[in-house]
């Protein structure tokens, strides 16, 4: 089947005119997508960046001629290898969804079927145009899972998708959009939801994969240093309007609108460390175990000093959140205590007072669960208040105002529910209401990897400028570098349970380092487009 | 917008959303409501005021007896009188108000019970929700209509007993609904983050979990207000729900049923018996109506657009 007549390299494969798109919601059509044009040429990868909102996954699917539910192509010219898709009857368009163009979307947990194998899925599509056998089909697949660098590549299809990683489980995913060979590819967030070590991966076999097949591709994605790797050409969108669009490497080096500048300022905010010997909590040697499972925190030792951010860096399932319900006290140690202000703090939950828990405050990765979403933003920050001062009525609203000035909201947002809110206000309403419990310690769960960079960047510089005024320590739990590198005085770099290296900053982020933490830090994406080149070859050499 | 420089958090694009009163609200739902839903909420309009209303609206006493017993349609009686001479239409009035109104408390009452309960189940997850669930199961393996019937011998049939027990059997399926759905909710983590509050079980089942729950309780609530009143309608059809003279009209079908034999001679007063059993099914599907699109506005399906 590689056979098909691919076309020449640089013919123009997609083009799209001046695109409208209409959502629908409260109760009338709003334009999401105002008049965007876009090429792409074949073998070419195109990258589509911008803010949650901006209009970009609406833009990729665009491609595919599909508007999905609640929106719909209003006007503008979609040509697909001569083909007018938006004028297509829906029928021919589904044939060529999964064999002419395929998508591959953000979750790869989500788009497979658990109870199928993966590669009765992969080759799916393939079979049932009947273009060729199972058999052949199969070793088609496996092919691919070896183009996709995936172990074991002559049975890992025969295991069920919850039997894989998340990093193996989107390779998969890429080897299904590929298995039928075809023209164009749309890449949407692909490695989001991934670790940096793992996404290094995914990226190098999805890149190799389409040079190799010669595909075409939209590359989707808000992380700019990511896109740099992957994408011959930038396109970035605000708002559903086209901001600029330009080679990789001109973008990189000459971004000349105002909003993208912006995008690239934002890994700027460099803290620089101090320490202190006065520590507020300490954890001392604690293991901890989920039920009558087995350790999962091996004999962690950590001190957080008064007024400074300690963050807590490592890929998931290292138990940077599991140290954390420690120190809540929602997981009692098997051994081991945590000492606050050099006192024992009682293991469990129910056992300590008010004024413990108050001195005490969380703050969750993803503010839309984190919030109730049947309460108003008044009840939601007041509650603490009432709670732990007895704050009622005039005066517990003009404290909820202070602190949502304190947040850089103003009283209208008050007696708004969290839906109407955007991710970043969701979350700094969060951090309001950690702040109104008037605490020491605030342990910051993954807070801003849910959240675009700009806006990531604005609760950043909000949370250094609180720890100023207010002298309050911050747990800093993330498997972000580049996040650490802005926040943080002190880092502690956990694998598998145990505290690799805890220190200062400037001491962990310069070599000698130890392995892991070698890893990690090379792992993460740079604005440099040979970067991931450079990358591999120094690892293929090592 | 603001301009990109001068980033400000407030002016960061959320959902935008009209605001409405509560009032508006329920306004704009009703005027959008299908004709379906609009007929069987008039339905229940009409029902709720003749129950309330039912010492004025009929003509006779519920338990008046008068000379002529089996009377045909038409004249002073405009049902007929039933066999010891008593008026059918009051009695169907008066019916309204018995029958719902013992209904609505013993959906109200299993509600509290098994709502109440099965909050109690999800949050604790402990031995508490392992003795309540295990509980719920045996009393779930009993037929419940022969459950009914042997506790209403052994309490003896009046109206609390026959609303207790009723609403302590239909309890167990709230319960299981109810821990269900809150079983999604308590995991969020904002019922993790009123936990390290400190905030107390009351408060997280009142504040937190409830307002999340509501719309599939509601639908349910419709639904067992149904279920309900036909197994009222049942157990006074077998003798043993609500006692004479009280008017309701599961016993108004059974007192009158024989009638239905005689309707080649007289059509009209055949269809006596069908008069009440048609009031319970007009109300049965009314509330169905009503709360299929309750489900519907509340199940955010919204791919009609």
């Amino acid at each position: 089947m590689s056979t098909k007549d691919r076309g020449t390299k640089g013919d123009i494969l997609l083009d799209m005119k001046d695109i409208v798109i209409d959502g629908f919601s409260d109760e009338r059509w709003h334009e999401i997508i105002k008049g965007v044009d876009l090429t792409l040429k074949r073998g070419e990868v195109l990258g589509l960046i911008g803010e949650s909102g901006a209009g970009k996954s609406t833009l990729g699917l665009a491609a595919m001629g599909f508007a999905r539910p609640g929106c719909r192509l209003t006007s503008g010219e979609i040509v697909f290898d001569g083909m007018e898709l938006r004028a297509m009857p829906e029928k021919q368009k589904q044939k060529l969804w999964g064999t002419r163009i395929a998508y591959v979307a953000q979750s790869a947990a989500a788009a497979f079927n658990p109870a199928h194998k993966l590669i009765d899925q992969t080759i799916e599509s393939s079979i049932r145009n009947g273009a060729v056998s199972e058999k052949e089909a199969q070793a088609d697949a496996i092919e691919l899972y070896r183009a996709m660098q995936l172990p074991d590549p002559e049975n890992i299809g025969f295991r069920f998708p919850h039997q894989v990683s998340g990093g193996q489980l989107q390779r998969a995913m890429t080897a299904m959009a590929m298995a039928s060979r075809p023209d164009l590819i749309i890449f949407d967030e692909p490695t989001t939801a991934l670790d940096v070590t793992t996404q290094v991966n995914v990226l190098a076999a999805m890149r190799d994969a389409v040079e190799r097949f010669n595909t075409a591709a939209i590359y989707i994605t808000h992380d700019l240093a990511v896109v740099a790797q992957m994408a011959d050409r930038i396109k970035v969108l605000r708002y559903g309007v086209e901001m600029e669009e330009a080679e990789t490497r001109k973008m990189l080096k000459t971004p000349e609108n105002a909003y993208t500048k912006s995008l690239w300022s934002v890994r700027s905010i460099h803290k620089k460390p101090e320490t202190s010997d006065d520590n507020i909590l300490q954890i001392q040697g604690v293991d901890a175990a989920y039920g009558k499972g087995e350790n999962v925190l091996h004999d962690v030792n950590i001190s957080v000093p008064r007024g400074k951010t300690v963050a807590i860096v490592g890929e998931s399932g290292s138990g940077k959140s599991t140290t954390a319900r420690v120190v809540t006290g929602l997981l009692p140690p098997n051994k081991g205590k945590v000492l606050f202000n050099g006192e024992v703090l009682p293991a469990q939950l129910k056992d300590r007072s008010k004024d413990q828990l108050r001195r005490i405050q969380m703050i969750y990765q993803m503010a839309d669960t984190a919030m109730n979403p049947r309460q108003t933003i008044g009840e939601i920050i007041g509650r603490p208040l009432e709670f732990y001062t007895g704050l009622k009525g005039r005066a517990q609203e003009a404290k909820v105002i202070e602190l949502l000035q304190m947040i850089e909201l103003d009283d209208s947002f008050l007696d708004r529910l969290p839906n109407e809110l955007s991710g970043g206000q969701k979350q700094r309403v969060c951090i309001a209401r950690a702040l109104a419990a008037n605490p020491e310690v605030i342990i910051c769960d993954e807070v801003t990897s849910a959240l675009d960079q700009i806006v990531q960047e604005g609760i950043l510089q909000l949370l250094l400028k609180l720890q100023k005024d207010l002298d309050v320590s911050y747990i800093f739990i993330t498997h972000d570098i580049a996040t650490v590198q802005a926040i943080s005085d002190e880092i502690v770099v956990m694998l598998e349970g145990e505290v690799v290296e805890q220190g200062l900053k400037t001491q962990i982020m310069e070599p000698p380092y130890p392995d892991y933490t070698k890893l990690l830090l090379s792992s993460v994406p740079e604005m440099d487009p040979d970067w991931l080149t450079n990358l591999l070859k120094e690892r293929g050499e090592a | 917008m603001s301009d990109p420089e001068t980033y400000s958090a407030a002016g960061e694009v959320g959902q935008v959303r009209l605001r409405r009163t509560r009032m508006q609200r329920i306004w704009i739902d009703l005027k959008n409501a299908p004709p379906t839903a609009l007929f069987g909420m008039t339905v229940i309009v009409i029902y709720a005021f003749t129950g309330i209303f039912a010492p004025w609206l009929a003509p006779h006493g519920q338990a008046e007896i008068f000379s002529q017993p089996y009377a045909p349609w038409g004249g002073e009686f405009l049902l007929g009188t039933d066999q010891i001479g008593r008026d059918i239409f009051s009695r169907l009035i008066y019916g309204a108000r018995n029958t719902i109104g013992i209904a609505l408390a013993t959906t109200l009452i299993s509600f509290v019970i098994g709502g109440g309960f099965g909050l109690m189940a999800a949050i604790t997850q402990n031995w508490i929700d392992q003795v309540l669930s295990r509980f719920v199961d045996v009393l779930m393996a009993i037929p419940s209509l022969i459950f009914a019937l042997m506790l209403l011998s052994i309490f003896g049939s009046n109206a609390w007993s026959l609303i207790f027990i009723i609403a302590v059997l239909d309890s167990t399926r709230v319960f299981r609904l109810t821990r269900a759905v809150s079983l999604n909710v308590v995991v969020m983590d904002y019922v993790e983050a009123a936990k390290l509050r400190g905030e107390k079980l009351g408060w997280i089942m009142r504040r937190e979990i409830l307002p999340n729950i509501l719309p599939p309780l509601v639908a349910e609530f419709g639904l067992r207000f149904s279920f309900v009143f036909l197994s009222i309608a049942a157990l006074s059809f077998l003798g043993v729900g609500i006692q004479p003279p009280t008017a309701d009209w599961g016993s108004m079908v059974r007192e009158n049923a024989s009638l239905i034999q005689f309707a080649k001679y007289d059509l009209k007063g055949a269809m006596t018996p069908l008069v009440p059993a048609a009031a319970i099914a007009l109300l049965t599907i009314a509330v169905n109506f009503v709360v299929d699109w309750f489900l519907h506005k509340t199940s955010g399906l919204k791919d009609e657009h």
